[in-house]
């Protein structure tokens, strides 16, 4: 019995987020005032964004045309859709994602929440947290955000005081609890000037954590797709997307690397077949390794000449996952028909998509207390709990326990428009009502 | 007994990479007739670059596609016959001069731009040959229409993109369906900035057009832009040719892709250059980008790139 033990990889800090925010408390504001004040732009995006404040009479330099960039969304003011935005400093790099606030936006918002590490929050101080932020909290924290940085933003306006800081603090606080948020960071600033965004403030004495640069540089990365190995209970998971055929013979496995690294020498099963080997060569995009990390593409060979296609799944031998055509599941339903028992539907899981049923609408969350209640039809928007047979088996695990292997996508058979996004169990947050 | 295996050092260009892989993986498995559209540019260097790692050691399972303005840099088209025929993969040349040959386009005149003429080229190829997926090097980074773009793009009949309806794209499920007529556009490279590509082409070692790299050319400067003289660019009144040291950041239509001024004549100096930049690679070297502030997404619209 041989056991090898290697350090985990080392990744570079990449990290990704994504913004929530109501309309108006300053989401846009602050990712440009980020962006300024990291030099992450160049002098001609910044003359651009300075012409069209201008051009619109907003002054001088409106930072949140920074991000939103289409014709209509500078029109009205708003963000309609998610924009990603990339920064560097010397310590790491970021992925943000800037979502959008107005609840018809939800799709939007969610497409750019289900790659989060983080979540970063803007609340206006001087409002307190709104319905809608309260929502897409929800909704993230069902996708499973677990860190949040909140900005307690426009305290220039209420002359910083404290009390506007505070009632932001003991808002989240509560709020963070029911969602199971593990890290929570409230921090006084002013998008519109600058004040401990990127640069540290005087401006509120009564605060001294960090600046939101600082409290980004310092989270965790890697968290949403596990690529810093997770909790040590995860097992090897390798989606077949590809055959590759070798010269002379032979086929390799072609997916990304989930859930725990994969290894020459481990014994598998391909699922959900359940045909048993072992991997004899693991390659990634840099050549043949003993190893390869999560959130690698590979390819791998095994010992024995099986029968494997698209679809099918390379595993470990510890933990398991389900191989099952029923399933229960916690969707957000996106489009403007409202889903009804009975519907048929395309399911999108890791590489495989097959036809499915909905069999049943157990019941519809209500985002105000996370409480679950009967329903028979979900609207666009809404979240509830369905159950649906697959014409092919599915190899999945709970939500909460892998974000790959633990989502999928109901795709319309007609117009091929993605309707639902799915996640296989109910999150422990939730209760019955 | 126990083995100890080193860390594997994972750095953000290997997550990209192989992001990107997973992305054109995925394309090829979901789409029926997928194309990669090739400028001979870094960036559509990079993404046959990945293309080919992605299905080694066997070929590419889609052609490659140059959608040609017809005002081309000779030291791209060289460049590009040599790669594609070092690699043995099928080329298809869509060009813009047949466009206007057939009359699908207006000519704009000798010296006339034709970057927004390849749209047509580009739409009409894709029906010709019922590619229901194209592959393309835009990074998101590169223009704030860009940056509100899915992965994987969905395109109508006509060819348009409609921002206000694109299709959610969660996690990493990447959804390619599509009804007869209609088509994807992939953009693997979606998450890389102009100086990950650089840094990528300097890990891999990736060969490129020699205008990237410093050397002497007559130059005209005309609207802030510094346009190398050539069959299509001619001095107008009062314009002085000068001989300059220049590179290009970016490879268009030979009418529209300025120089700038420039020493960097390895991929280093490039990395150190891009790095401290204070112009963006567009604002430095687009004309075709300066007409409006939503330039870019009028033409995505229309079916552009």
């Amino acid at each position: 019995m041989t056991t090898i033990t290697s350090p985990a990889p080392e990744v570079m800090d990449l990290l990704r987020f994504a913004t929530i925010g109501s309309v108006d408390d300053g989401k846009s504001t602050l990712i440009g005032r980020l962006l300024v004040d990291t030099r992450q732009l160049f002098d001609d995006q910044i003359d651009a964004v300075a012409q069209a404040s201008k051009d619109r009479g907003v002054g001088d330099l409106d930072l949140s045309f920074v991000t939103d960039g289409l014709r209509a969304e500078r029109e009205q003011g708003i963000t309609i859709d998610v924009a990603y935005r990339y920064a560097a400093t010397p310590k790491r790099k970021f992925v943000i994602a800037d979502c959008p606030g107005h609840v018809q936006y939800t799709a939007n918002m969610a497409t750019g929440a289900s790659t989060a590490d983080l979540a970063l929050v803007v609340v206006d101080a001087t409002e307190g947290l709104k319905e809608q932020t309260r929502r897409h909290l929800c909704i993230a924290s069902l996708l499973g955000v677990r860190q949040l940085i909140v900005c307690a933003n426009k305290m220039d306006e209420g002359s910083w005081r404290f009390p506007l800081y505070e009632r932001v603090v003991a808002q989240m606080t509560a709020l963070a609890e029911t969602l199971e948020i593990e890290s929570l960071t409230v921090i006084p600033i002013s998008a519109l000037h600058g004040d401990n965004v990127v640069d540290r403030s005087n401006a509120a004495p009564y605060y001294d954590g960090p600046t939101v640069l600082e409290a980004l540089e310092s989270a965790p990365a890697g968290g949403w797709a596990g690529v810093h190995g997770g909790p040590a209970e995860e097992a090897t998971r390798l989606p077949v997307q590809w055959i590759l055929r070798q010269p002379g013979g032979g086929r390799t496995y072609a997916g990304m690397v989930d859930g725990a690294p994969i290894r020459v020498g481990e014994e598998v099963t391909v699922l959900p077949a359940g045909l048993s080997s072992t991997v004899t060569e693991v390659r990634t995009p840099s050549g043949p390794v003993d190893a390869a990390a999560v959130g690698l593409s590979v390819s791998v060979a095994l010992a024995d000449d099986l029968d494997v296609s698209r679809g099918d799944m390379i595993v470990g031998r510890a933990n398991p996952p389900h191989v099952t055509t029923e399933l229960e599941a916690t969707i957000c339903w996106f489009s403007p028909s409202p889903l009804t028992p009975g519907s048929r539907l395309r399911v999108k899981h890791t590489t495989r998509t097959t036809p499915s049923i909905i069999t049943a609408i157990s019941s519809r969350l209500d985002v105000n207390d996370l409480s679950l209640a009967g329903a028979t039809e979900l609207s666009a928007n809404e979240i509830g709990v369905v159950s649906l047979t697959t014409a092919d088996p599915l190899v999945v695990d709970p939500y909460g326990a892998n974000r790959i292997t633990g989502s999928f996508v109901l795709i319309d058979e007609v117009t091929n428009i993605t309707v639902a996004a799915g996640m296989v169990g109910i999150p422990s947050l939730l209760h019955q009502g | 007994m126990s083995t100890s295996l080193p860390p594997a050092r994972i750095d953000h260009l290997d997550l990209l990479e192989s992001h990107a892989i997973f992305i054109i993986r995925e394309v090829a498995a979901e789409c029926e007739r997928p194309v990669l559209l090739f400028s001979g540019g870094k960036d559509s260097a990079v993404l046959l670059h990945l293309a080919l790692k992605a299905f080694a050691p066997g070929k590419l399972p889609f052609p490659v596609m140059h959608v040609d303005t017809g005002h081309n840099f000779p030291e791209v088209i060289a460049y590009r016959d040599a790669l594609i025929e070092r690699l043995g993969e099928r080329l298809i040349v869509a060009s813009v001069q047949d466009s206007i040959d057939k009359g699908r386009v207006a000519d704009p005149g000798p010296f006339g731009m034709r970057n927004r003429l390849q749209t047509t080229a580009l739409l009409d190829a894709i029906n010709e040959h019922r590619f229901d997926a194209a592959f393309g090097g835009a990074r998101r980074d590169e223009d704030k229409a860009r940056a509100k773009e899915r992965v994987l793009s969905f395109r109508d009949a006509f060819g348009q993109w409609d921002p206000r309806k694109q299709r959610p794209e969660l996690w990493q499920l990447y959804q390619g369906k599509v009804a007869a007529g209609e088509h994807l556009r992939g953009f693997p490279l979606s998450d890389w900035t102009e100086l990950d590509i650089w840094q990528y082409i300097a890990r891999e070692q990736i060969e490129l057009p020699s205008i990237y790299f410093s050397h002497q050319r007559e130059i005209i400067e005309r609207d802030g832009m510094l346009l190398a003289v050539s069959e299509w660019v001619q001095p107008r009144e009062g314009e002085v040719v000068e001989t300059r040291t220049v590179r290009f950041r970016t490879v268009g239509d030979a009418t529209c892709t300025g120089s700038v001024e420039s020493h960097a004549s390895t991929i280093e100096d490039i990395i150190t250059e891009t790095a401290t930049s204070t112009v963006s690679e567009r604002g430095a070297t687009r004309a075709d980008d300066k007409f409006s502030e939503t330039a870019m997404e009028d033409r995505k619209r229309e079916g552009y790139f």
